[in-house]
């Protein structure tokens, strides 16, 4: 069967991990080999998890060169989704380890520090507040399974990209749901309008800076309500369950 | 009954559905038919607006949102173990289902593995899940071609299921049983004897089903040849599960890319049908709940012993960085990108959920079709408006 190659990689994956480390993935490796030979110095940079996972970030004019790369010169004909990262800290309230709620403390005028609003991007980087990222994947057939995760910075300035629809159809809904959670605008695409929220709704609610009015109302628990654990040595195996069980009663 | 094989009679179908999108241009006065919210081959409250000429469609465009919960905004507020009760609700019918893949993602960010049996349970209640969800789709399709036996058929027989995952979780429909690094309990005595008994009744009621539709002549000409989805715009749209393998493409993460679960030891078949019809994706589910109970009888046979929980911290924070990782659920691919940035709660999740896909392709297979083919086909294309709205 065609898949072999795909099973061996999945086997490969946890039972022999220090082999692994030796052993470079050579087929992903080739894909983004031949995405540097095809988009040039637009590839900005991979991250190969070797036997199981591929992202690469381009540069924000090759987004749609990317899809064209990955569906017609590789085969990657399959398209999983395409959605968008604020990157920036949420201002909100407390942080969910945090000592002190930092919005209650800013209103009483005795903030001991400020929370952090640096931005800082995940793997493969990034230089603005939104990234875009898609994945495309290519089925059996000769090369085996494989997938990729394609990212591109969003202009902060602009908030526009390229649209995928030309390449994958699919991206339609997908693009329409980027375009009202985080307010990005993709050029090409036949009809950005409303898909879950009421059409006139105002904001953006993916965006960090969007407040969560739950929270607002009423801040979050989760601390005051976490009583003090028995130290982690006592009892190892069932103590993870039990501590779950409690946080569940917490919940309800 | 067998398959349409014949490479020849597949492209007459395809050409047929082709034609039909195409001659419309004999108008008359066109008219705005709404179907839904509420109608039962929405499965919830999916709205479909499509504009006819006569009795075919010119345009549809379905409606989403009316149960859109922000779940996306939602978990970055929650730790990973309330995330998960989330994650639970998306795709009600195969709840289990929706827990793995979050929970795997978050496994591979610490770095922590469920030891065997632990894995081997999940893979079990994870096809108890599938067999559930599809059970109803084989009787809910019979129900809205008009056939009104199978459905009763179909619940008395998913009882039994839902019945072994109570016993074993607590809840029929919605677990929250799966943890990071393990199980929350281990079986209770006597399951497994009990679960081989289930899985031989399912066998009987796919035998049922198949007598009482397959090769009635009603259920054949409103299926066969309706809704064809080539398998290159299957593709583009990003359709997966039943619905992917009906149009002939060979792909199942099961077999493909299992993660973390028991799959790669059993002994199953993926089945793939090359029509790309209606019949072809109500044919395709059918043979997956019968192998379903093959892989479940096989798990249970071969349980391992031990700890069903790793060692975790009690208190969990998923290190920085960025996972993904997808399942095939009963309704395809269900998948998490998870990025977390050390902290309690996760940085941002991304749910990809299946019927999410494989709606999004109906403005495109609508078109041309007559009215009643329309519930045809959102009946076997099977999306659960949770896993759309999320």
């Amino acid at each position: 069967m065609a898949d072999d190659a795909a099973t061996t990689d999945a086997a490969t994956e946890t039972p022999e991990e220090e082999v692994e480390a030796v052993q470079p993935d050579e087929l992903r490796e080739g894909i983004v080999a031949r995405f540097g030979d095809l988009l040039g110095d637009a590839l900005v940079d991979s991250l190969i998890d070797p036997g199981v996972d591929l992202t690469i970030r381009v540069r924000t004019d090759a987004w749609r060169a990317a899809a064209d790369v990955a569906r017609n010169h590789l085969g990657a004909r399959y398209f999983c989704f395409l959605s968008a990262i604020d990157w920036l800290p949420s201002p909100y309230g407390r942080s969910m380890d945090s000592e002190v709620d930092t919005v209650l403390a800013a209103q009483a005028g005795d903030v001991a520090e400020p929370r952090s609003s640096e931005i800082v991007q995940g793997t493969t980087g990034g230089d603005t507040r939104f990234q875009v990222f898609a994945r495309v994947a290519h089925l059996n057939g000769d090369g085996g399974f494989w997938g990729i995760t394609i990212k591109a910075d969003v202009p902060d300035d602009s908030l526009t990209v390229e649209s995928w629809v030309p390449i994958y159809a699919g991206a339609d809904w997908h693009e329409r749901e980027a375009w009202e959670m985080f307010g990005l605008t993709f050029t090409g695409h036949p009809g950005l309008r409303n898909i879950y929220l009421p059409s006139g709704f105002e904001g953006h609610p993916l965006r960090k800076d969007y407040p969560l009015l739950s929270r607002m109302v009423k801040p979050w628990p989760g601390i005051v309500d976490v009583e003090p654990m028995p130290t982690d040595d006592e009892d190892g195996d069932g103590g993870g369950a039990a501590a779950e069980g409690s946080a569940e009663g917490g919940d309800s | 009954m067998t398959a349409v094989t014949d490479r020849r009679q597949l492209q007459q179908i395809a050409a047929r559905a082709a034609d039909a999108r195409v001659n419309v241009e004999l108008e008359t006065e066109g008219m705005t038919l709404n179907i839904g919210p509420q109608h039962p081959a929405t499965h919830g409250t999916l709205r479909i607006v499509a504009r006819l000429d006569g009795e075919q469609v010119i345009a549809a465009e379905p409606v989403a949102g009316y149960m859109h919960r922000g779940y996306e905004k939602l978990s970055e507020v929650r730790t990973y173990a309330q995330a998960t009760a989330l994650m639970n609700r998306i795709d009600w019918l195969g709840s289990f289902a929706n827990e793995v893949p979050f929970i795997l993602a978050a496994e591979r960010l610490m770095d922590v593995e469920a030891p065997p049996r632990a894995t081997h349970i999940r893979t079990i209640l994870f096809e108890m899940s599938r067999i559930a969800h599809l059970i109803l789709f084989l009787g809910d399709m019979g129900v809205q071609l008009g056939a009104v036996t199978p459905v009763f058929f179909a619940f008395r027989d998913r009882e039994f299921v839902l019945n072994q995952i109570e016993a074993a979780t607590g809840g029929r429909f919605h677990p929250y049983f799966d943890r990071i690094g393990g199980l929350k309990d281990d079986l209770p005595k006597g399951w497994i004897a009990d679960t081989k008994a289930v899985m031989e009744k399912v066998r009987t009621f796919c035998d049922e089903i198949e007598d009482v539709l397959m090769g009635a002549e009603i259920f054949e000409t409103r299926t066969r040849g309706i809704g064809v989805i080539p398998p290159d715009v299957a593709q583009q749209y990003g359709l997966s599960g039943a619905n992917l393998r009906a149009s002939g493409v060979d792909w199942d993460l099961r077999r493909d890319n299992c993660v973390g679960l028991a799959y790669p030891e059993l002994d199953w078949k993926v089945w793939t049908h090359p029509d790309g019809d209606s019949f072809a994706r109500f044919w395709v589910r059918l043979q997956e709940v019968r192998e379903s109970t093959k892989i479940i009888d096989q798990l249970c046979d071969g349980l391992p012993s031990g700890p069903i929980m790793a060692k975790v911290p009690r208190i969990i924070k998923v290190p920085a960085g960025e996972a993904w990782v997808s399942t095939e659920n009963p309704l395809g691919e269900m998948g998490y990108y998870v990025v977390s940035q050390g902290d309690l709660t996760p940085f941002r999740v991304k749910i990809r959920s299946a019927s999410f896909n494989n709606v999004s392709i109906t403005p495109w297979l609508l078109r041309g079709v007559y009215v009643p083919d329309i519930i045809t086909i959102l009946a076997s294309l099977y999306f659960i408006l949770g896993d759309i709205d999320r």
